[in-house]
């Protein structure tokens, strides 16, 4: 198996849940940009934070990580309290800050020696993780030029290889595939699910709903500071209607005799006649196979029939009457 | 991604021993100096840029600025070296708004070491960039003919209160790097009013031709009580004359007087602008 995190530190064990947000609050004058944030996340899960541009997230995560004083409240992390024992919730856990926090004037694998001596690693041990976090990453290459001429995808991986020095049990990750193309995404997903299979906990935020759902156990919702729905992605998407069945007709002139036969069987039908299409409520696959059995006992040919299940998008449309996903002039380039 | 095993024989040398403040004070000063190594054009402000001074001052202007010493060149070299010094709180500026703005201080506030360590790196890194501009000064002055006239005591004398002055200058540059939003922005500062400042003493020309409102101010500059220390203990210069202000009759005291007042006003300042500034 690939163990990215079983050199893991024998370490203090700890009970309980890896990350408590208790009633978290934080105030900039007279906006509040994080307004009463309460989660748990068990060890060994993943919890996705969700929420659009300017919702705060960094904000809590910055919280969460002693970067930043809550204005009411407080959060455990490890069983360490934030603001009772700073120190030992450091100890405990790895950030990756929104920007790349590399330091673009050293090597890749100096930055990784940086961290390790701050952490107070010996040297040997430093040198040997650091050629595994390289290779790992694939960066043995580039560990020794200097990140200045990285591209925006192997800094984010090198920022991901820092974090991970002294492989901490709790990981935070801020928007960290923000910025980067769908292949240097996808490879870091299955770095993250590697670690996650190795018992880490992680905590992502992101902008994007594909992300939460592939790799989040439980979503918090998060816009205008509040948590506006949590759950796991198919709670979230039930909570948001039930599923559509579609139907879609083979010629144009039949969608009226489809239309008539489908309302005999369901409750409601909606017409899309550019699409030669009918949406109706479905229960589930029952109510499919059902209606599959309908349109093959009659003259009507169709192209296509299935059960639509409602996306996180429709989630979210749902919950806030605006799509989250961010247009594509939002996207901020990692530096 | 390729496939590799983390190798579990390091588990048990990967345990977390929060580093003694020695250690991280070292690690960061290791970090800068690489900056140094990776980019020499940064030491351009300790040395290009001082023997520029030198060889304007020198050659282009020092037929016309008359010293009471024998030659202008070794009259100046002190006072090069005072402004190099003072710059160092630009360099300490340049730094830290440029790991703050890059969210580097932040990183380093996310692992379990003391906030100081930043300053502290910081600051021994600036002395050490500066200490280099000294060195290569020294060496400039040698080949234009300044020399050491003063006994061994008196010239190690002179390097340390350079040194402590320097010190000094740390907490001024912590305070505008904290203050200041931009590397841009130190720059415009750093030009706009530490620049004036230097050469508002007795840096390159004697303060006696001076309006006397202005002569004050220059021989009240600390950067000339320091300037005038160097003269004197490396005999580059008679002593100051009966009309000239009491800090240049008492150059050494003041020097150090000047460097501790500095230091005990501003570092508390300081810690209290870069805590601020690292809080949210
Ligand atoms: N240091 C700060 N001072 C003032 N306002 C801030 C500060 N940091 C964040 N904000 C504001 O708080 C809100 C939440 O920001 P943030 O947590 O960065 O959101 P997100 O990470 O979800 O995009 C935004 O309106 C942002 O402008
Ligand atoms: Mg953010």
């Amino acid at each position: 198996m690939t163990l990215l995190a079983s050199a893991r530190p024998v370490r203090e064990r700890f009970v309980g849940p890896a990350i408590e947000a208790e009633h978290l609050v934080k105030r900039f004058d007279d906006l509040t940009a994080v307004d009463d944030v309460s989660f748990t996340v068990p060890q060994g899960s993943v919890l996705g934070m969700l929420g659009p541009n300017g919702a705060g997230k960094t904000t809590t995560v910055r919280m969460m990580t002693t970067l930043s004083r809550p204005t009411s409240g407080t959060a455990r992390v490890a069983g360490h309290d934030v603001l009772a024992d700073p120190e030992a919730v450091r100890r405990s856990m790895g950030l990756t800050g929104q920007a790349a926090t590399v330091d673009e004037f050293l090597t890749g694998r100096e930055n990784i020696r940086l961290m390790g001596a701050l952490y107070g690693l010996s040297r040997r041990a430093i040198a040997a993780r650091a050629d595994q976090l390289l290779e790992r990453f694939t960066l043995t290459e580039a560990g020794d030029k200097v990140v200045k001429d990285y591209s925006g995808g192997m800094r984010r991986r090198l920022d991901l290889a820092v974090s991970l020095i002294a492989a901490p049990h709790v990981l935070f990750l801020d928007e960290p595939t923000t910025g980067l193309d769908p292949r240097s995404r996808s490879e870091l997903w299955e770095v993250l699910r590697e670690l996650v299979s190795d018992g880490t906990t992680l905590l992502l935020t992101t902008q994007y709903l594909e992300e939460a759902d592939q790799l989040a156990d439980r979503i918090v919702v998060i816009d205008h500071g509040r948590v506006i729905a949590e759950g796991t992605a198919l709670e979230l998407k039930d909570q948001s209607g039930k599923a559509a069945l579609v139907v879609t007709v083979s010629h144009a002139d039949q969608l009226e005799a489809a239309r008539a036969l489908l309302a005999a069987h369901v409750a409601e039908v909606h017409v899309d006649i550019a699409a030669r299409q009918l949406t109706a409520p479905a229960e589930g696959l029952t109510d499919m196979t059902r209606i599959a059995r309908v349109f093959d006992g009659s003259e009507i040919v169709l192209d296509d029939l299935g059960l639509k299940r409602p996306t996180l998008d429709d989630v979210f449309l749902h919950l806030t009457g605006r799509r989250a996903e961010p247009q594509a002039d939002d996207i901020e380039e990692p530096r | 991604m390729t496939t590799t095993t983390l190798d579990t024989a390091t588990t048990e040398s990967l345990t977390i021993t929060p580093p003694s403040l020695r250690r991280q004070v070292r690690t960061m000063v290791w970090r800068n100096l690489k900056h140094i190594r990776r980019m020499p054009e940064m030491l351009a402000d300790v040395t290009i840029q001082p023997i520029m001074f030198v060889v304007l001052f020198a050659y282009v202007f020092g037929g016309s600025i008359s010293t009471d010493s024998t030659s202008y060149r070794e009259w100046l070299l002190p006072g090069i070296m005072a402004q190099t010094m003072t710059f160092s709180c630009a360099i300490v500026a340049l730094g830290l708004t440029a790991d703050l703005n890059k969210g580097i201080v932040d990183r380093f506030r996310s692992l379990p070491i003391s906030r100081a360590s930043v300053l502290i790196g910081r600051s021994v890194s600036s002395l050490i960039h500066s200490s280099i501009g000294v060195v290569v000064m020294a060496v400039t002055g040698l080949v234009i003919g300044w020399r050491i006239r003063g006994g061994v005591g008196e010239a190690l004398l002179a390097f340390g209160l350079l040194l402590l002055f320097g010190f000094a200058m740390i907490w001024v540059g912590i305070v505008s790097g904290s203050l200041l939003k931009s590397p841009e922005a130190v720059q415009g500062v750093m030009f706009t009013v530490i620049f004036p400042v230097t050469f508002l003493a007795n840096t390159f020309a004697p303060t006696e031709h001076m309006l006397p409102a202005l002569r004050v101010i220059a021989e009240w500059n600390p950067i000339s009580s320091l300037v005038q220390a160097m003269r004197t203990l490396w005999g580059n210069s008679p002593p100051a004359g009966p009309e000239a202000a009491w800090p240049l009759h008492h150059p050494v005291l003041m020097t150090v007087v000047w460097s501790v007042g500095i230091t005990v006003v501003l570092a508390p300042l300081a810690v209290r602008a870069f805590n601020r500034r690292t809080t949210d």
